[in-house]
C-alpha cells in the first residue's frame, strides 16, 4: 500500500511527461520562429477517426505546400477531439488560452462544432470548419465561424444543374421517402432545385422506410415518360428502388440525393447502380493546377485523397490566403478580416469564395457510378 | 395500366400464398397462428443461408420450404398442443403463438443481424419479358407460377386425398373425427406442416422478389395476411386466394393513383365495406352450419 503510494507520484509524472512528449510530436509543421500558429481540432480517435486521419493528411500536405520560400509561414498544431463534444471543448480551450493560436481549423463533426465553436466566438478567435455539413447551427453561431464545406442543401442544386447541362433533361419523375426527416428534407431541396432549373415534374410518388415493393410507384412514374428519375432515399431503400426501376425497364438516368453517397449503395444495387448520378463537393478529376498540386502532395505522402482531405487541405490554403490578404499580419483580428476578403481563390475544390453568411461557395461536382465505382462526371 | 395489373397480380400472388397457410390453420383449429409471419421470415433466411453456402436456388427453395414445414410441426407441439382441450385454448393459443413469433424473430436477429441481407446478384437469371407494353422479369413469372401451383396442389390435396378429408373432418368437428377413427393430433400436425411450408414458400419468394431480407420482414405481410383471410372468409382457402390477388391489385392501384400514403387506408376501407355487406367475408361459410 505504502509502496504503491510512494511510486504513484513519480509514475504519474513520468506518464504525463510522456503524454506531453507525444503531444509535442503531434505538431507536424516546421516550427522555425515567426509565422502564424493555427490549431486543428480533428477526430483522430472515436467514431469519426477515419475522417480525422484523412483531414490530418490533407492539413500536413497543405502546410508543406504553403510554407514554400516566399509564401506565408504557418504552423499547425493538431489535437484529437476524440469525436466528442467534451474533448472538443477542452482542445478549443487549450488552443485559445494556452497556445494562443491565431485561428482554429475544425472540429471534424458538426456535433462537436455546435459545442466548441461558441468558445472561439466568445474569445474572438476565427474558426474555419472543414467538414461540418449541418445546414444550421454552425456558421450562425457567430461572425468568427467560417466553413469551406458545402452543406447538403448546397450540393443538390449544384449537382442537378450540372447533371442537367450534361443530360439535357426537361422533365422528371420524383420518388421520395416521406417518413424520414433526412429523405423528406432532401426531397424539399430537390423539388426547389428542379423548379429553379425549369424542369417539369411529371409525377411525384412516396414510400415509407419499411417498404420493399416500389413497383407500383415506379410503374406510375415511368409511365409518365420523364427524362430522368429523381430519388431521395437512404442507402438501403435506394439500392432496392434502383434495382426495381431497372427491372421495370427504366434505362434512363437516375439522380440521387446524399443518401446514395455510400459504398453500401453500389454494393447492394450491383449492376443496376450503373449510371446513377449523385452530387459531391470535391472533383477528383479536376485538372485545375490547385487540384493537381493537391493530388501530387497526397501521392507524395502516400495517402489516398478523398473529399475530407481535399476540404482540410483547402482550409489551410484559405487561411494562408487570409494572412496574405491582411498583409502578412497573423493576429486573430487580421485573419478574421482577411477571411472576409477571400474571393475566387484557386483551391482543390475549385474557385472558392465565402457567402455573406461565411458558408462555402464553390461549384459542387457530380459523380456517376461506372464499372461499380463512383466516378466524376466531366 | 397493363403494367400495374401485372404488378398487382405479382404482389397478390405472394399475399395469397402467405394467407392460404394462415387460413388453413384457422379453418382447422379456429386459432390464429400469429407466428406465421415469423416462419415466413425464418424460411427466407434459411434459403438465403443455403444459397450463400453455394447451393443452387432450385435446391435451396424446396429445402427451405421443407424446413419451414418442420418449424410448423415444432410450433404446433410447443405452442398449441399443450393447450389443446383447455377451456380458453383459443386465446391462450393466440398468446403462445405470439410468444413463439418473438422467439423466432430473436433467433433470426441473433444469427443474421439487424441489417438487410440480400441474395447474391446472380441467384436468379436476370431476364425481362415483354407482354404488349408491359414488362415483367422471369423471376416474377416464376413467383406467380410457383404460387399458383402450390395453391392448386393444396386445394387438390384437401379435396381429393384421404389426408385432406381427415383435415376437413377435424375442421368440422374434432370429436366427430376422432369417433370416426381419425388421428386428430396427426391431422393437426399435418395441417401445421402444410400451412408453415406454404408460408415459408411465400417468404422465400418475397425475399427473392424484393431482395431485402431483415428479421422484421414478416411484419410487412403480417397485417396484410390477416386482412386477406378476413376478406376471403376465415378458414376458406379459395377465399384467401381470391382476396390475396384482390388486395394486391387494390394496393397497387391505390399507390399509383392516390399515393403510397393512402395504400393501407384504402385497403382497410375496402375490407370494412366488404364486412359490412358480407360479415363472413367473400367466401365465408353460412352461419347456420355451426348450429
Amino acid at each position: 500500500m505504502s509502496l504503491a503510494r510512494r511510486w504513484t507520484l513519480p509514475l504519474a509524472l513520468l506518464l504525463s511527461a510522456a503524454a506531453c512528449k507525444d503531444k509535442g510530436t503531434q505538431s507536424p509543421a516546421a516550427s522555425g520562429g515567426g509565422g502564424a500558429v493555427i490549431g486543428a481540432s480533428l477526430s483522430l480517435t472515436g467514431p469519426a477517426a477515419s475522417y480525422g486521419a484523412q483531414q490530418r493528411a490533407g492539413i500536413q500536405a497543405a502546410v508543406d505546400d504553403v510554407n514554400q520560400p516566399g509564401g506565408v509561414k504557418l504552423t499547425v498544431l493538431i489535437e484529437d477531439d476524440a469525436s466528442t463534444k467534451e474533448q472538443g471543448i477542452t482542445v478549443f480551450q487549450k488552443f485559445i488560452n494556452r497556445d494562443k493560436v491565431s485561428a482554429i481549423i475544425g472540429p471534424t463533426l458538426s456535433n462537436t462544432a455546435s459545442a466548441a465553436d461558441p468558445l472561439a466566438q466568445q474569445a474572438k478567435v476565427p474558426v474555419l470548419a472543414v467538414s461540418n455539413t449541418a445546414a444550421t447551427g454552425i456558421t450562425d453561431i457567430g461572425n468568427y465561424i467560417w466553413r469551406d464545406s458545402l452543406t447538403e442543401a448546397q450540393v443538390i442544386p449544384g449537382a442537378f444543374k450540372k447533371a442537367k447541362e450534361k443530360l439535357g433533361f426537361k422533365s422528371a419523375g420524383v420518388l421520395y421517402g416521406n417518413d424520414d426527416v433526412f429523405t423528406k428534407a432532401g426531397y424539399d431541396v430537390m423539388q426547389k432545385a428542379l423548379s429553379d432549373l425549369g424542369v417539369k415534374v411529371l409525377g411525384t410518388q412516396t414510400f415509407a422506410k419499411p417498404d420493399r415493393d416500389y413497383n407500383a410507384q415506379l410503374t406510375a412514374l415511368i409511365g409518365a415518360k420523364p427524362d430522368v428519375l429523381v430519388v431521395s432515399a437512404l442507402a438501403d431503400n435506394a439500392a432496392s428502388i434502383v434495382s426495381q426501376a431497372r427491372q421495370r425497364g427504366w434505362t434512363g438516368p437516375i439522380l440521387g440525393g446524399n443518401g446514395f453517397n455510400s459504398p453500401a449503395f453500389i454494393k447492394n444495387a450491383g449492376a443496376a447502380a450503373e449510371g446513377v448520378m449523385v452530387g459531391t463537393s470535391w472533383n477528383s478529376l479536376s485538372q485545375d493546377p490547385a487540384n493537381q498540386k493537391f493530388l501530387a502532395a497526397m501521392k507524395k505522402a502516400g495517402t489516398n485523397p478523398d473529399q475530407f482531405s481535399a476540404q482540410a487541405y483547402t482550409g489551410v490554403v484559405i487561411l494562408a490566403e487570409a494572412i496574405r490578404q491582411s498583409g502578412g499580419k497573423t493576429g486573430r483580428e487580421d485573419i478574421e478580416a482577411g477571411l472576409g476578403k477571400v474571393k475566387d481563390l484557386e483551391t482543390p475544390l475549385g474557385k472558392f469564395s465565402f457567402t455573406p453568411n461565411r458558408d462555402a461557395q464553390h461549384e459542387p461536382s457530380v459523380q456517376q457510378v461506372k464499372d461499380g465505382k463512383f466516378q466524376i462526371v466531366q | 395500366m397493363g403494367q400495374q395489373v401485372l404488378n398487382g397480380i405479382f404482389l397478390g400472388s405472394i399475399y395469397a400464398l402467405f394467407a392460404v397457410g394462415y387460413t388453413l390453420v384457422f379453418g382447422v383449429l379456429d386459432i390464429l397462428n400469429l407466428a406465421h409471419a415469423a416462419v415466413f421470415t425464418l424460411s427466407a433466411f434459411i434459403a438465403l443461408a443455403l444459397v450463400d453456402a453455394g447451393l443452387s436456388l432450385w435446391l435451396a427453395l424446396p429445402a427451405a420450404v421443407a424446413a419451414a414445414g418442420v418449424i410448423g410441426i415444432v410450433l404446433e407441439r410447443i405452442a398449441f398442443r399443450p393447450l389443446r382441450g383447455r377451456a380458453d385454448s383459443n386465446i391462450s393459443g393466440l398468446i403462445s403463438s405470439l410468444a413463439m413469433a418473438t422467439v423466432f424473430e430473436a433467433i433470426a436477429l441473433q444469427i443474421f443481424g439487424p441489417d438487410i441481407s440480400r441474395f447474391p446478384p446472380d441467384t436468379f437469371p436476370d431476364r425481362v419479358i415483354r407482354i404488349g407494353g408491359a414488362t415483367a422479369s422471369l423471376l416474377q413469372f416464376c413467383i406467380v407460377g410457383i404460387s399458383v401451383v402450390l395453391m392448386a396442389v393444396l386445394t387438390l390435396l384437401l379435396a381429393r386425398t384421404r389426408l385432406g378429408r381427415q383435415i376437413r373432418a377435424v375442421a368440422e368437428s374434432p370429436r366427430a373425427a376422432r369417433i370416426l377413427g381419425v388421428d386428430v393430433n396427426r391431422a393437426i400436425a399435418v395441417a401445421f406442416f402444410l400451412s408453415s411450408a406454404l408460408g415459408g414458400a411465400a417468404g422465400v419468394l418475397f425475399g427473392l422478389a424484393f431482395n431485402s431480407i431483415s428479421p422484421d420482414v414478416g411484419r410487412s405481410v403480417e397485417l396484410k395476411g390477416l386482412a386477406v383471410i378476413i376478406l376471403g372468409g376465415m378458414g376458406s382457402v379459395p377465399g384467401a386466394v381470391v382476396a390475396g390477388f384482390l388486395l394486391g391489385l387494390i394496393e397497387v392501384f391505390t399507390v399509383a393513383n392516390l399515393g403510397s400514403s393512402f395504400r393501407d387506408a384504402v385497403s382497410f376501407a375496402v375490407l370494412f365495406l366488404v364486412l359490412v355487406a358480407r360479415p363472413r367475408g367473400l367466401f365465408g361459410q353460412a352461419a347456420t352450419r355451426e348450429a
